[in-house]
């Protein structure tokens, strides 16, 4: 479908580009009071201790120390820290301060101090008797009997209606059954059974958490916070502090990245409990150790059986998955869920089984992480499905188009797997995979004869198809609000928020389509609790899609306003009214710019402000598709795996920006390959992190960028805005699949086990070696 | 102690406590376009120009900007105006958070004055010590090239 916009797939720069090219003082470090406090956290060195005693008076009579925090003077108020909309689906386990330490870095104390160099030394005085515990690292062990019990306390709860059992390390558990899986595997003509195992990885934003709490005279508490979720900053820090919502401010800054780790609130209980002690504000930031100790990607065994016809035809499927959320159940439930509704969708199984537990373990803690689940569960269906395809002597496109869900079908899927609830039917109306599919294939040169096939450099290509979803629907709700000012330019108000993605610039677009202006007459304003109406905030893909649409809900009612008062002095009918350039049309090429509009309203007759105010939910979360493709060569000599090329063909609808889009394509692609070739977490014995720094733990840098195609294909959402559905997660997890693929078809061994570093495919090509 | 160095062309001698972080002073003295990453020298956040090389300020004592010519960020162009190297970022597409970027400038700066007309290769070398998690870096490479294409008279 081909529409004609002006605003819409224009490629605008973004609009707070100048400030970031100038380094200005637009980030939460840069905003710091001169008389701020500097905090720290004093975290367990055991992985499962309680904490018998401990003893600060050393600590507090350091001169320049100002207060020092822990279980015994801060109140217990079990809740979660996941940012997700109220009541949460993640379980109540934590508290800002527990008698009880569940992980190597788990939170003891905090220090406010007049430097940070204070602090820290006040952190070695604080004196902590701990009684060691017995520690459980296996999420397989932890649900077994007899396990050490991660949560014993009995004041750990759900606040949804949903399985929980503590007492036995079980975080959460979903299930869904359709058909007669177990019949229809035993029946299948071919049949594959495999586990897979990915691992633990951080979102390294560049800027870690970082928050800062200032008291203000009125009583009130002004935050200021590098989050993705400003409204549950609010909510959660008002729950830990025992206050109502009205006495705090939530300001977010500029972001210096999250991907999913922001979407966790965190630290800002710390620096506004630390403000409400000392009357002071205070500022916290994480060390970089201390960031890869917060919020991580779940890691997952997975269990496939997938059956299918001779023909091709894929008919059941058995996804069997044991979740590791380490020390707190922060989002471990939703993120299981997203494994089967983010992934089984894609094909028309007639026989499903989804199963996922989610244990508690004394390690580092899951969250949400771009991707949320179907990077983890894409790695294993995708492998499967290319193993399937050998199984049929089948090429693994032509496996994917025989089976692929079409346009006007559904999933029982959708219906089955919701939030930690039920999900919501619908079915699909935008789908363009078959196109990515074969476009995809084209640009990598899809079943052509590779170089380098014999020597000691081989190599291979791998594909994988993806999907995602468009917000959470009946759940998420996104608000914006918009006045025209004077010389006939806009605010635009959003609870949405732009942690670099760029969704100000897209929301801005949006509104610029709706009210015939152009884009940089659109002053976006992203986001202040007191300020701009709520939405949840940034995640779940949702920003484009469902604040998108709140946008252009509000422009619209702006527009009509427009058109009235134009009406008026133009005399004609407001529906003859036409807006373009910044004018109002009237027929017969009489004209009133905005400016004139705007000056009429506000100053001259019937006077009143031009503004739209709307709000929007979703009854459905259209998913994105994306076809991957990649060729690769491996060092059979050395293990080493490097990629030539990386194709990402994707449909999310309409691309509001195309430059944009492709850059959060290009963003989540490269962080994939990351994840896939070189970031692991190395643990010891005791469960400590040992490479907890940015020489020892590697990402992707300049020179180990492959060359990355990306390919819009565009169709268009009706549900969306402008027909846009989401991008910005979806490309993350393509990499995984696709690489363990093409290393299969250039080596021929098969990685299960992430990541694919050089020891693991040299043992993988030992291994076939000897058997050979 | 006081220490008397070139800060964007102006002159300064400012006070500094013996183990203060070069990023420290220039920081509490308003630069705030040179950024905290990891405080380990491994993410290039905080990347200035030392006599027109890149180097990491976190890594560097305060007092060892004695003498020296420094440059930041700021010093790219005035508000509301961008360097040639700021509008091939902005064109590009090549800054999403933004919070490597001034970083990322200053290297690209100092490859740019050596080298005017640079391969990707030399960019991709230059470039190597300043993590991105946003952009992917291929639109930074671009912009780069871009930017070279610009300057050269």
């Amino acid at each position: 479908m081909k529409r004609r916009f002006r605003e819409v797939g224009r490629s605008v720069n973004k609009l707070d580009g100048m400030d970031l090219l100038h380094g200005a003082a637009v980030f939460c470090e840069d905003l710091l009071p001169a008389d701020c406090l500097h905090a720290r956290l004093l975290t367990s060195p055991h992985a499962h201790a309680r904490i018998k005693s401990i003893d600060a008076s050393a600590a507090e009579s350091l001169p320049g120390v100002v207060a020092v925090l822990h279980h015994g003077n801060v109140p217990r108020i079990m809740r979660t820290t996941a940012g997700q909309g109220a009541p949460e689906p993640s379980p109540y386990d934590f508290t800002t301060f527990d008698n009880k330490v569940r992980f190597v870095g788990d939170r003891v104390a905090a220090v406010a101090a007049e430097t940070p160099d204070i602090a820290e030394r006040a952190l070695s005085l604080i004196k902590v008797e701990y009684e060691v515990l017995p520690a459980v690292f296996d999420p397989i062990k932890a649900l077994e009997p007899g396990a050490p019990v991660v949560h014993d306390e009995p004041d750990a709860r759900a606040v949804i209606p949903v399985v929980y059992e503590p007492r036995r390390n079980l975080a959460a558990q979903v299930s869904m059954q359709v058909g007669d899986p177990q019949g229809a595997l035993a029946q299948a003509e071919v049949k594959l059974e495999a586990e897979y195992r990915c691992h633990y990885a951080q979102h390294v934003p560049i800027e870690t958490h970082i928050a800062l709490a200032i008291p203000l005279a009125s009583g009130r508490l002004h935050i200021i916070t590098s989050t993705q979720v400003p409204f549950h900053v609010r909510r959660i820090v008002a729950q830990a502090l025992g206050e109502p919502e009205r006495n705090l401010r939530v300001t977010k800054p500029r972001i210096g990245g999250g991907f999913g780790a922001k979407q966790e609130v965190l630290i800002e209980d710390v620096v506004a409990w630390l403000a409400r002690r000392t009357g002071r504000p205070v500022f916290l930031r994480l060390s970089r150790a201390e960031e890869f100790l917060s919020r991580t990607r779940h890691p997952m065994i997975l269990r496939l059986k997938a059956g299918a016809r001779r023909d091709g035809t894929l008919t059941a499927i058995d996804m069997d998955i044991v979740s590791n959320t380490g020390a707190y159940g922060s989002h471990g439930l939703t993120v299981a869920c997203n494994c089967g509704s983010k992934t089984l969708p894609l094909y028309r199984w007639e026989h499903i089984r989804f199963k996922a537990d989610v244990a508690y373990t004394n390690l580092p803690v899951g969250g949400a992480y771009r991707g949320y689940g179907a990077t983890q569960a894409a790695f294993a269906l995708e492998i499967h499905l290319d193993d399937m395809a050998r199984e049929l002597g089948m090429d693994p496109v032509e496996l994917r188009l025989r089976n692929l869900i079409r346009r006007g079908e559904t999933s029982p899927v959708f219906q089955a797997l919701g939030e930690g609830s039920e999900g919501v039917e619908q079915s699909i109306e935008s789908i363009g995979l078959e196109r990515c599919l074969r476009l995809g294939a084209r640009a990598i040169g899809w079943g052509k004869k590779r170089k380098n096939t014999t020597g000691y450099l081989r190599r291979g290509l791998g594909m994988a198809c993806l999907m995602q979803g468009s917000s959470i629907p009946r759940v998420d709700m996104g608000a914006a609000s918009i006045k025209l000012n004077e010389d006939g330019s806009f605010n635009l108000l959003v609870g949405a928020t732009d942690l670099g993605t760029g969704s100000d610039t897209v929301l801005a677009q949006i509104a610029a389509e709706t009210l015939g202006v152009e884009t940089e007459k659109i002053v976006v304003l992203s986001s202040d609790t007191d300020l701009t109406p709520f939405d949840v905030g940034a995640y779940a893909s949702s920003t484009t899609y469902l604040s998108g649409q709140a946008v252009r809900k509000a422009a619209a009612q702006a527009a009509a306003q427009i058109r009235r008062v134009a009406a008026r002095l133009l005399d004609c009918q407001p529906s003859r009214i036409r807006l373009e350039d910044g004018r109002a049309h009237a027929p017969g090429g009489r004209s009133l710019t905005f400016s004139q509009v705007a000056h009429h309203s506000l100053y001259q007759h019937d006077q009143h402000q031009i503004a739209g105010f709307a709000s929007h939910i979703s009854h459905k979360s259209p998913p994105p598709f994306s076809a991957h493709f990649a060729e690769v060569e491996v060092d059979t000599r050395t293990g080493l795996v490097r990629v030539i090329k990386y194709v990402a063909a994707v449909d999310c609808g309409t691309a509001i920006n195309p430059k944009q889009a492709q850059g959060q394509i290009e963003g989540a692609v490269l962080n994939g390959l990351s994840y896939a070739l070189c970031e692991e977490y190395l643990f010891d014995e005791r469960g400590r992190m040992r490479n907890g720094s940015l020489h020892e733990y590697k990402i992707f840098c300049t020179r180990d960028l492959p060359r990355i195609e990306t390919i819009l294909v565009p169709t268009y959402e009706p549900t969306g805005p402008y027909g846009a559905k989401s991008v910005s997660e979806i490309c993350i997890n393509g990499p995984l699949p696709v690489i363990s693929n093409a290393i299969m078809d250039a080596v021929g061994v098969r990685l299960r086990q992430s990541p694919y570093t050089p020891e693991r495919v040299l043992a993988a090509l030992d291994q076939k070696r000897g058997d050979g | 102690m006081k220490i008397a160095f070139e800060i964007n062309g102006r002159a300064v001698e400012w006070e500094a406590a013996p183990e203060e972080k070069a990023l420290e002073l220039l920081r509490r003295k308003g630069f705030k376009s040179v950024k905290w990453g990891c405080g380990e020298g491994d993410c290039g956040a905080c990347t200035i120009l030392l006599d027109g090389r890149a180097v990491r300020a976190c890594l560097l004592l305060a007092f060892q900007l004695q003498g020296r010519r420094v440059t930041t960020a700021e010093a790219l162009s005035p508000p509301g105006k961008l360097h040639p190297l700021q509008q091939a970022f902005l064109d590009e597409g090549a800054v999403q958070c933004g919070y490597c970027t001034p970083g990322m400038l200053l290297s690209a700066l100092a490859l740019l004055e050596e080298k005017p007309s640079p391969t990707e290769d030399d960019v991709r070398e230059a470039l190597d010590g300043n993590l991105c998690r946003c952009t992917g870096y291929q639109k930074i490479l671009q912009a780069v090239l871009e930017a070279s294409r610009r300057m050269r008279p």
